[in-house]
Formats: C-alpha cells, sequence, structure tokens
C-alpha cells in the first residue's frame, strides 16, 4: 500500500502540505572507532529556508550532511526526509529520497573521466530516461548556463579552476530539481571573489527555486550573506542556533571566541 | 604487556573480517545484478575495456606459451620415442589447463590492477559517493558490470589464447621438422571429445568472477588518499592470482569428477 510518503514522492511535494519540515535530525550520534564525532545532535530545516552549520574542522559538519543524505549510518538518533526516518532503508529505496536531494561536495567530487557536460547530464541519463539526447543536452546547457558555466560542457573537470568546478558540481546537484540541497563547504579554497560569486549563485538559486539548503562551511561571512539561521557546532554539538545577530549578542564563551577569530 | 594469544588473534580477525565483508559486498551485488535497471551502455563500455585491450597480451602470452610447450615436449617425446604425439600433447596441454590458467593471470594482472586502482580512485576522491549521492546504486554501475564483463570475456580470451599457442606451437615445431598445419591440427584433436575442451574454457567463466570480484571489492573499499589507491591495485592483483590458482585447483578435481 502506497504510504502517504510514496503519494507525496511522486507528486514531487512534501509529506504534508501543512507540515513545513523537510529535514528533521533527532539526538543524532555518530562516532568512527573511538572518536566520538556527534554527539547526540538535532536539528530542523523547514521548506524555502537556509540553514549554515557553522564549527571549527572536525567536529563532525561534514559527517552531518553525509547522514543526512544517508552515506554515513548514525550509531542513534533518526534523520527525517519530509517526515520519512531514512533509516535501515534499502539503497533503492533510498534512491528515490535522495533523487529529492542535490548535494555539492566540498572538492566538487566531479567524475574525473567524463565531460563536464556529461557530469551535469550524468543524473539525467539514469533518472530522465524519458528525455531525447537532445533534450538532456538542452538542459545540461541550461544548468551550465544557470552557474555561469555556459560553453564549457567539452572541457574535462581537470582542465578547469577549483571554483568552476565548484560551479558544475552545483550544476549537477541541480540536474534532478531538488526539494533539499546540501552544500559542504561551498567556498573553501577560494579567493574572495570566486567565493562572493559562489555565494551569489546560492542566492540566486534559492531565491529561484524555494529550496531547503544546509550550507556547512566555517566561512562566517558566507554563512551570514546566505543563510537565514545559522547553527554553531562544537564538541559534536549544537552551540547555539538563531539569526546572525542572536550570534553575536550571544554570551557564551565559545560563540564569542568563534566570531572574534572570523 | 600483550599475550601472545591477543597478538595471533589480530591477523585471524583480519582474516575473518576480511571474508565477511567480501560476503557483505557479494550479497549487495548479486542483489543489484539482479534488479532492474540495467546498466547497458557501461557494460558495453566493459566488455571493451577488459576484452579488446586484453586480447594483445592475452595472444602473445598464449604464443609464448605454444612455442614453450613445443620446445618442451619434443625434447621429452623424443627421448621417449613417442614423437607422433607431440601435436596431441601441445594441443591438451594448452587448451586443458596452460591457455586458461595464463589467461587468468594474464588478466588478472592487466584488468584486476586497472579495476582496483580506478575504483580506489573513485572512491578516495568521493566520486563513488557523488554516484550513491545521485541515486545510482553504484553497486549496480561499478561493480556487476566489470563482473560481468570479466566472467563473458574469460572464455573468449582463452579461445585466443589456445588460438595463438596452438599454431604457434606448430610453427615451433614445423621449424625443426617440417609438417603442415592441417596435419598438426588433425593429429592433435585426434580422438579428442567437445567434453575434452569446453570445460577447461569455460572454467575460465569462474576465474572472471573471482577477478571482478575481488578487483571491485578492493577498489571500493579503500581508505587513505593515493597510498591507499596503490595498496588497493595491488591487493587486487595478488589475492585475484591467488585465487584463481586455488579455484584452478579446486575446478580441475571437479572436471576431473564431473566429465571423465
Amino acid at each position: 500500500m502506497a504510504t502517504a510518503y510514496d503519494i507525496a514522492m511522486k507528486q514531487g511535494q512534501p509529506e504534508s502540505q501543512g507540515d513545513a519540515c523537510v529535514v528533521a535530525v533527532e539526538n543524532l550520534y555518530k562516532s568512527f572507532e573511538s572518536r566520538q564525532v556527534l554527539n547526540g545532535i538535532s536539528l530542523r530545516v523547514d521548506r524555502g529556508e537556509t540553514l549554515a552549520v557553522l564549527g571549527r574542522s572536525g567536529t563532525g559538519k561534514s559527517v552531518l550532511l553525509r547522514l543526512i543524505i544517508g552515506l554515513e549510518t548514525p550509531d542513534s538518533g533518526s534523520v527525517s526526509i519530509h517526515g520519512q526516518d531514512i533509516a535501515g532503508l534499502a539503497l533503492d529505496r533510498m534512491g528515490e529520497i535522495r533523487k529529492k536531494m542535490g548535494f555539492l561536495f566540498q572538492h566538487a567530487a566531479l567524475y574525473d573521466s567524463l565531460t563536464v557536460g556529461e557530469n551535469v547530464g550524468f543524473p539525467l541519463e539514469h533518472h530522465r530516461r524519458e528525455l531525447s539526447r537532445s533534450e538532456r543536452s538542452d538542459r545540461v546547457n541550461q544548468l551550465l548556463a544557470e552557474v555561469g558555466m555556459e560553453g564549457n560542457s567539452e572541457k574535462m573537470p581537470s582542465d578547469i579552476s577549483g571554483g568552476m568546478q565548484k560551479r558544475v558540481g552545483l550544476a549537477r546537484a541541480l540536474a534532478l530539481e531538488p526539494a533539499i540541497l546540501l552544500l559542504d563547504e561551498p567556498t573553501a579554497g577560494l579567493d574572495p571573489i570566486s567565493s562572493g560569486e559562489i555565494d551569489d549563485l546560492i542566492l540566486k538559486l534559492q531565491r529561484e527555486r524555494q529550496m531547503a539548503s544546509i550550507v556547512v562551511t566555517h566561512d562566517l561571512h558566507s554563512a551570514k550573506t546566505i543563510a537565514n539561521r545559522l547553527a554553531l557546532l562544537n564538541e559534536g554539538n549544537v552551540v547555539i542556533e538563531g539569526e546572525f545577530e542572536d550570534l553575536q549578542q550571544s554570551d557564551i564563551e565559545f560563540v564569542k571566541e568563534f566570531l572574534k577569530q572570523s | 604487556m600483550p599475550s601472545n594469544g591477543a597478538s595471533a588473534t589480530g591477523p585471524i580477525n583480519g582474516f575473518f573480517d576480511w571474508f565477511g565483508n567480501l560476503g557483505i559486498f557479494s550479497w549487495k551485488v548479486l542483489q543489484a545484478a539482479v534488479t532492474p535497471p540495467f546498466e547497458w551502455r557501461e557494460l558495453v563500455r566493459q566488455l571493451d575495456d577488459v576484452g579488446s585491450k586484453s586480447l594483445p597480451l592475452v595472444a602473445l602470452a598464449g604464443a609464448a606459451i605454444g612455442v614453450v610447450l613445443s620446445m618442451e615436449v619434443r625434447s621429452s617425446m623424443t627421448r621417449f620415442g613417442a614423437k607422433s604425439l607431440l601435436p596431441s600433447a601441445v594441443v591438451f596441454s594448452l587448451i586443458q589447463e596452460m591457455g586458461p590458467i595464463i589467461t587468468g593471470l594474464v588478466v588478472s594482472g592487466r584488468v584486476g590492477a586497472g579495476i582496483g586502482a580506478e575504483l580506489a580512485s573513485m572512491k578516495v576522491t568521493e566520486q563513488i559517493d557523488a554516484i550513491e549521492a545521485s541515486a545510482i546504486n553504484p553497486y549496480r554501475l561499478l561493480a556487476v558490470t566489470r563482473i560481468l564483463a570479466c566472467i563473458l570475456m574469460l572464455p573468449l580470451l582463452t579461445l585466443a589464447a589456445d588460438g595463438c599457442g596452438v599454431f604457434m606451437g606448430w610453427l615451433a615445431q614445423t621449424l625443426v621438422q617440417p609438417v603442415s598445419f592441417h596435419q598438426f591440427i588433425d593429429s592433435g584433436f585426434r580422438g579428442s571429445t567437445l567434453k575434452d575442451f569446453l570445460p577447461p574454457t569455460f572454467k575460465t567463466a569462474v576465474f572472471g568472477l573471482i577477478i571482478g570480484l575481488v578487483a571491485c571489492f578492493q577498489g571500493m573499499r579503500t581508505r587513505g588518499g593515493a597510498e591507499g589507491v596503490g595498496r588497493a591495485a595491488t591487493n587486487s592483483v595478488v589475492l585475484a592470482s591467488l585465487f584463481v590458482i586455488l579455484a584452478d585447483v579446486v575446478l580441475v578435481k571437479l572436471i576431473l569428477v564431473v566429465f571423465h
């Protein structure tokens, strides 16, 4: 029997129009061997909202994103996407949920044996088989134009800069028109101008597409620019969550120190 | 101070851990193999990569073995006054054992290292994670296609190695004592049936399964940058070659029991 979630997925809509929560993380724990990375973290992101997850290196920000998209399994706690708990789902069932999510990896993770155009067209080739070759090519060109990479379709990933790779990775993440966008350090390793361009691009896409986004970053300026809400992590848990002004007004020593150093 | 017992359990645990993980990996591959969608385009690409690109190497190895067998067997047969059996000895040795095992080992080296290094490199650069994040089953796209290509191509490559070996065996023989190719083949296959040749050729499909499975497993479980990639490639070749030789022992016995 089809669940409410199945029906919602078929319609491309969240489970319930009344429930705005798109991603809910509850009391999540994750460790690698003896190292505890996440320590009972809880977060939620609503439709059309952008949450920036900040913190020092190694505090589990990227692990949090990997848990949300199911690339890692939590020790305990739950991750729900549109109200569906993803724990224990089979790979193909999880795939149905992932089709509604776009993921930009920290180092873009472009397929190095494929051209830029083939990278962007890869999800379409597998999930939009009804598209003809020319329709797919048009869609790829449209996506590349959206991220300012038109005319680079035939280049190999190794022939373009880090910033351009991030743009291509973003175009690939947007290929299936996701309802949720997960961005892992979108501006890491980029010069200030390229970082600003990526920030502007993310803002433009959010305005146009109304996606729920989670942005992992240690770049406070970028977080302030693109996010509605910020969550600061330390030792695997959320120290403070709110708007940038809430962080500025906080008396918590770690928050003050983080803002001072950023 | 750790006791001797504790230190001895490390490798034993590692041994069972490796086989346990291989079992889990195999189950995931099997599940992906029998459920649609099937990755036909990638399979064709892998058939080309495993088959046509291995062909020159396998043919050369088969030819070299044919020459060596012809020279070695000639000397032995002459000593025992059975020179007329030389074609049969060359043909039977090649097709029943030397062709299949040499093909298995050559493909272990070329394809095993290639698959191991390629998948390991994809793993450490998060490309396999990117495939999974794009809602594509990486076991279906990467492992099933490569393993199937190895299974399908090994018997064909074995036929090529056998053919080149027999031809070069004849050439080596005819340089010493001229004999027509037709006569050499006629004499070599006299009294033989398909039962003598088909099972040894098709047993290499099992070698293909071993090579593909071990190389994909080693590649897709890699950790740790360039060093990890190198280790995955080396382990793929070493383990695939070892398991091919061990499987050959079992398969030869099985063929003897079932077909003779």
